[in-house]
């Protein structure tokens, strides 16, 4: 569902007040800073959401499961998502 | 990076003034928590997906004193890189 990126636009035009246009260059500026962040290797933390963090991963043997073919997995950098507390405490809330 | 970093960046990058950029962050995740909450599934395209996943009860046992205790059925976010993402890293 490709639609939250325009849910989070529509409500920065309700609730901030900013023009839609704006709206839409803040969203995609935001995302674009984390990525070139966490492309830089540094971590990112949004207090109340969670954190990215940047973590590197040795080369490794691997298979393909469906063939089982035997491949070699480079060495490569991963994305790790730790939720913040907050957050977890309020999805667990209503449940 | 911090959020306050975070909120600096954008309102260099987007001509808004900080206070701006930081309601707008703010809204951001205000309304990415709500979808998480809601409808357990947020897609950023380009980006990547967050997916609330449901976890079981099950027990566990306190290392420290070898004591069986029971966890409690609970949902955690997940996130998964998006294609971009992951190749630009």
């Amino acid at each position: 569902m490709a639609l939250t990126k325009e849910a989070i636009i529509n409500s920065i035009y309700n609730q901030v007040g900013l023009s839609k246009s704006q709206s839409r260059i803040v969203v995609e500026k935001l995302l674009e800073i984390i990525k070139e962040t966490l492309k830089s290797g540094e971590n990112i933390l949004i207090s109340g959401f969670g954190k990215f963090e940047v973590k590197e991963k040795s080369a490794r043997r691997g298979r393909n499961p469906q063939t089982t073919e035997d491949l070699q997995l480079r060495a490569r950098r991963v994305v790790v998502f730790k939720t913040s507390g907050v957050l977890r405490n309020s999805i667990n809330k209503q449940s | 990076m911090t959020k306050a970093e975070l909120v600096a960046e954008i309102a260099k990058k987007s001509k808004l003034s900080k206070a701006d950029a930081e309601r707008a962050i703010n809204s951001f995740v205000d309304v990415a928590k709500k979808t998480l909450k809601k409808e357990a599934r947020l897609a950023l395209a380009g980006f990547g997906t967050f997916v609330v996943s449901k976890r079981k009860a099950r027990k566990g046992r306190n290392p420290r004193t070898g004591e069986t205790i029971k966890i409690k059925a609970s949902k955690v976010v997940r996130f998964k890189a998006g294609k971009a993402l992951k190749e630009k890293l």
